[in-house]
């Protein structure tokens, strides 16, 4: 038996100058941040304040630097694709060979799903949503650590694949008979398979943790007809992880479970069905699709409301609208194979469905359209990315409801016209919202606020570069192009393609231009500096406390009376003319202990994960041994909270106001 | 505003652009049925995005905070007439375009034979990595890559795969459908007009994927039955041995015919899955290269 399973040097693709050139590079970024850090002496500091950190804000803020990171890299995938396909026609390879172009798009499409999309939103919520319902933490802050570092394990993971071994070549949905053993046997699907079960447990974990605060933890007052449209987006987006996540997770074990153990799920003989992993991952991946989007729109609400000085249009017919899609986003997952051979009867329902789904989404956006109505609008950048989604969306939504269409999905399916659909819905639906939302929240949590030009250079060239990327991938299906070939034999379709490539360069100005808007905020960060905690004129509790908030966000819990009870408060506290009430009698606040558990549990998953990957068997045991003994030694903790002293919290306040009058 | 004007223009190109090639330029009944749904129901969602689309930056525009003239009404949130309106329109068009996915996916269901006075031409479709094996079953002979039907003549398809999953797919005659492994689905397609169209796998299938194209010649009824009968005197016989030699895996195969098809192979394909158990006997790349 081989100590080190399957793993050699030949592993690590030496011969390929693309791959080791960017391993080198990110080897070089991991390297010299680590040194900075180290050099410093930031890491004592590191530790306390950010890696064991339980505060729902922190982790938030950490959630939304691996999106970051992981659009940076998913993003490079995309322009390297976009690349291949400009240069790939008649004769040509290319420059990357099937081998290496196969890997990309399955990585691209994962990154950009499970690692760049869900981490942003998980941590916009994290930041906003135990602020908006008034309250001091999560229902489970150590849990909360956890998840978030067992979505950084699963990131890590897919990240080493990189550099040793190789990552799936079958598309980011990987389906059976294609990622079996028998058709795939290198470690790349199981590098896939790994990454998403234990970045999947941490997803899960942030449902049940976002569910039970939004239902059990909120202010005294905040009844659900009272909490913001955010916290409700956010809870119907966390009832469909609880109910959608635990599916993929199962459907991937038994994916995993053939190929390791030589079970016949989903496998060509022995009676596997490959179709009944294509059904089970669609009834995890529509939700996902509504995971996704539904804290978007919260985002847009929010920001459309607090920048037309008006109540959010028609609150209930909101709620109601998201409680739709949550519950209809079960019904449609056969939308994705029309093309399977269905009964005309399955196809005309689940095509019906699909479109019915439309109907609670145009709501929405006529809603946001009457909020601006009668509003005093400013042209904000949040308020952009807001109203270039909404001009976007709609015609993403158009080609979706097409593709509800059996008829015409028999035609367009799996053709470039659906990746065009798909993003046309996720840039301007998903992106932009967390863009707006990252905009919109970034002085709530930094407490100075970004700066405004960069950030329209980077809303214009996205914008414009989305559009210029993916109109001509619609012209392209319609012509007959599927997706996912690294080279192709019809000349007439290079010029689109060239066209989309150039459109993928001006995304990239757009992302320059959000790094150039990051690094000069921090410079300009005395003069962006938000005192009052309400730089926007805002309207729900977040904007009640100071930016950043202490760890304890509310010396009071506050006592909600009314929707928008931010906005009711400031304006009783107008025509009153009542000041708030000198010096309150602070008492000490009980907080969540800081806890290294999350960071050691993913630890554990990184070195079980890999051992599993590269059937290193004693790795893995002793990888499981140690986060089920970092468990152990959690259960047996003595003490999990802290106080913090009223001198402490008055002193806080007191600084506070200060600078506010200053 | 300029760039939703914009984004029309591109979409409006694309209709034109499109025409040279692709499903917007039909070949036989079922891509043109699917084509006129198509146009249609782009028609009447248009009726009512592009209203929205100028409706909401019209309203950003006018209701700017730097717009003195526009009134301020900072308790307009809620109107039971306009909530009504709001479900109402959408609602409806759902409920139109329903109709038309409902009838749709009836009228053109893959399986359900064209109806014709000609006597449907029967292929039986094998997708194996990475090329497409076509048998035609009446006539007793087999092709690869190369598909070759009479015009005005419903065919009648049934497909499976060797081991992956692929999608058959022909533009411009109209449906794709998928091939799996051990199962049958069937799909029913008719040239109108003789030409040379392109077909292809819609579904990626491996490393071989990008070269798992073909051509579909679809011919005058006479030049069919020519081209039958001269199939049969040459080329190679496809036996069950031919066929286990050919589910190799292998990339960008140039076209060829086999003179006989051995009875009941496609059947025996379905119900034995015969791809290779041992992955070491997969070809490597160095030797796919060679059989270019």
């Amino acid at each position: 038996m081989n100590l080190l399973g399957k793993l050699s040097w030949s592993a690590i693709p030496f011969d390929q100058p693309i791959i080791m050139g960017a391993t080198a590079f990110m080897v070089l970024l991991v390297v010299s941040v680590l040194g900075w850090v180290l050099l410093k002496g930031y890491l004592p500091y590191l530790w306390r304040e950010w890696l064991t950190s339980v505060d729902h804000k922190r982790i938030g803020v950490m959630y939304i630097v691996l999106a970051l990171l992981m659009l940076l890299r998913g993003f490079s995938d995309a322009i390297m694709m976009r690349a291949q396909q400009a240069v790939a026609v008649g004769g040509s390879q290319g420059y990357l060979p099937s081998e290496h172009f196969d890997q990309i798009f399955s990585a691209h499409g994962t990154i950009m799903i499970f690692f760049m999309a869900m981490p942003f939103l998980i941590g916009l919520m994290n930041i906003a949503v135990p602020l908006q319902l008034g309250v001091r933490d999560m229902a489970f802050p150590t849990l909360n650590s956890v998840s978030l570092w067992l979505t950084a394990s699963g990131i890590l993971l897919t990240n080493i694949s990189l550099a040793i071994g190789e990552f799936a070549k079958t598309g980011w949905v990987a389906y059976p008979p294609l990622s079996e053993l028998q058709f795939s046997p290198g470690v790349g699907v199981d590098y896939y398979l790994w990454a998403l079960q234990i970045s999947g447990i941490g997803t899960l974990l942030t449902g049940v943790n976002f569910v039970t605060t939004i239902l059990k933890v909120r202010a005294p007052g905040m009844s659900y007809m009272r909490m913001p449209v955010f916290c409700w987006t956010a809870l119907a987006s966390n009832l469909l992880i609880v109910a959608a996540f635990p599916v993929l997770t199962a459907a991937l074990a038994m994916l995993l479970l053939d190929r390791y153990l030589g079970f016949h799920f989903f496998s060509v003989d022995a009676g596997g069905n490959a179709m009944m992993y294509v059904n089970l991952f669609w009834v995890w991946g529509h939700p996902e699709v509504y995971i996704l989007v539904l804290p978007a729109f919260g985002v847009f609400s929010e920001v459309s409301a607090t920048f037309s000085g008006k109540p959010l249009f028609g609150y209930r017919s909101m709620v109601a609208a998201t409680m739709a899609i949550c519950v209809l986003s079960y019904t449609v997952w056969l939308h994705h194979f029309f093309t399977m051979g269905a009964s005309a009867n399955v196809n005309a329902i689940f095509g019906m469905m699909s479109m019915i789904i439309a109907v609670p989404t145009g709501v929405k956006i006529f809603n946001w359209l009457f909020t601006m109505y009668g509003g005093r609008v400013q042209f904000t950048v949040p308020v952009l990315w807001t109203l270039g989604f909404m001009v976007s969306f709609v015609f993403g939504g158009l080609t979706g409801v097409l593709l509800a269409l059996p008829a015409v999905d028999w035609q367009v399916h799996n053709s470039l016209f659906l990746v065009a659909h798909f993003h046309h819905v996720i840039i301007p639906g998903v992106v932009f919202g967390a863009m707006a939302g990252f905009n919109y929240w970034f002085p709530k949590a930094f407490g100075f606020t970004l700066d405004e030009r960069w950030g329209k250079r980077a809303f214009w060239c996205w914008f414009i570069g989305f559009h210029v990327a993916f109109m001509p991938l619609y012209v392209l299906g319609l012509m007959g192009m599927t997706r996912r070939l690294q080279h192709y034999d019809v000349p007439d379709w290079q010029p689109w393609l060239v066209v989309a490539a150039l459109g993928a360069v001006i995304i990239l100005a757009g992302i320059v231009c959000q790094g150039v808007q990051l690094v000069v905020s921090i410079r300009n960060r005395e003069q962006l500096r938000d005192a009052t905690g309400d730089p926007w004129n805002g309207r729900t509790l977040e904007w009640s406390t100071a930016s950043p908030p202490p760890a304890w966000n509310y010396a009071v819990l506050p006592r909600v009376t009314a929707v928008d009870d931010f906005w009711a408060s400031k304006k009783r506290a107008r025509t009153t003319q009542d000041q708030p009430s000198e010096a309150p009698g602070y008492k000490p606040i009980e907080m969540p202990k800081n806890s290294a558990t999350g960071f050691v549990t993913a630890f554990f998953a990184v070195v079980t994960g890999f051992a599993l990957i590269w059937h290193i068997w004693w790795m893995a045991a002793l990888g499981v041994l140690g986060a089920f003994v970092t468990f152990i030694v959690f259960a047996f903790r003595d003490r999990d909270e802290i106080e913090i002293p009223a001198r402490v919290v008055a002193q806080f306040y007191r600084a506070h106001q200060a600078e506010a009058v200053r | 505003m300029r760039y939703a004007v914009l984004a029309l223009l591109v979409i409006g190109a694309a209709t034109l652009g499109g025409c040279q090639e692709g499903i917007l330029d039909p070949k036989g009944p079922i891509a043109a049925a699917q084509r006129q749904i198509l146009i249609n129901s782009t028609g009447i969602m248009l009726a009512i995005v592009i209203p929205t689309v100028l409706a909401t930056l019209a309203a950003a525009w006018w209701f700017r905070a730097s717009n003195l003239r526009a009134r301020y009404l900072p308790d307009f949130f809620h109107s039971g007439r306009l909530e009504m309106l709001v479900w109402s329109i959408p609602a409806m068009t759902v409920i139109l375009l329903g109709g038309i996915a409902w009838v749709g996916s009836y009228d053109l269901d893959p399986p359900k034979p064209i109806v014709s006075t000609v006597k449907p031409v029967r292929v039986q479709v094998v997708s194996l990595d990475w090329k497409w094996l076509f048998i035609y079953p009446d006539q007793g002979i087999a092709a690869v890559n190369q598909l070759t039907v009479p015009v005005g003549t419903p065919i009648s398809f049934e497909l499976t795969s060797s081991g992956v999953m692929n999608s058959f797919f022909v533009p411009q005659l109209g449906s794709q459908i998928y091939t799996m492994a051990g199962m049958v689905t069937r799909l029913h397609l008719q040239a109108d007009r003789a030409g040379r169209y392109r077909g292809m796998s819609a579904n990626y299938s491996g490393a071989g994927f990008a070269d798992m194209y073909f051509h579909v010649d679809a011919v005058p009824a006479e030049t069919f039955a020519q081209w039958v009968a001269s199939t049969r005197t040459t080329g190679p016989e496809l036996d069950a041995q031919a066929y286990t030699d050919l589910t190799m895996p292998s990339k960008a195969v140039a076209p060829f015919t086999y003179r006989a098809a051995a009875p009941g192979l496609f059947n025996h394909i379905v119900s034995s899955v015969s791809a290779p158990k041992d992955p070491s006997r997969r070809v490597s790349p160095a030797s796919q290269r060679a059989e270019k």
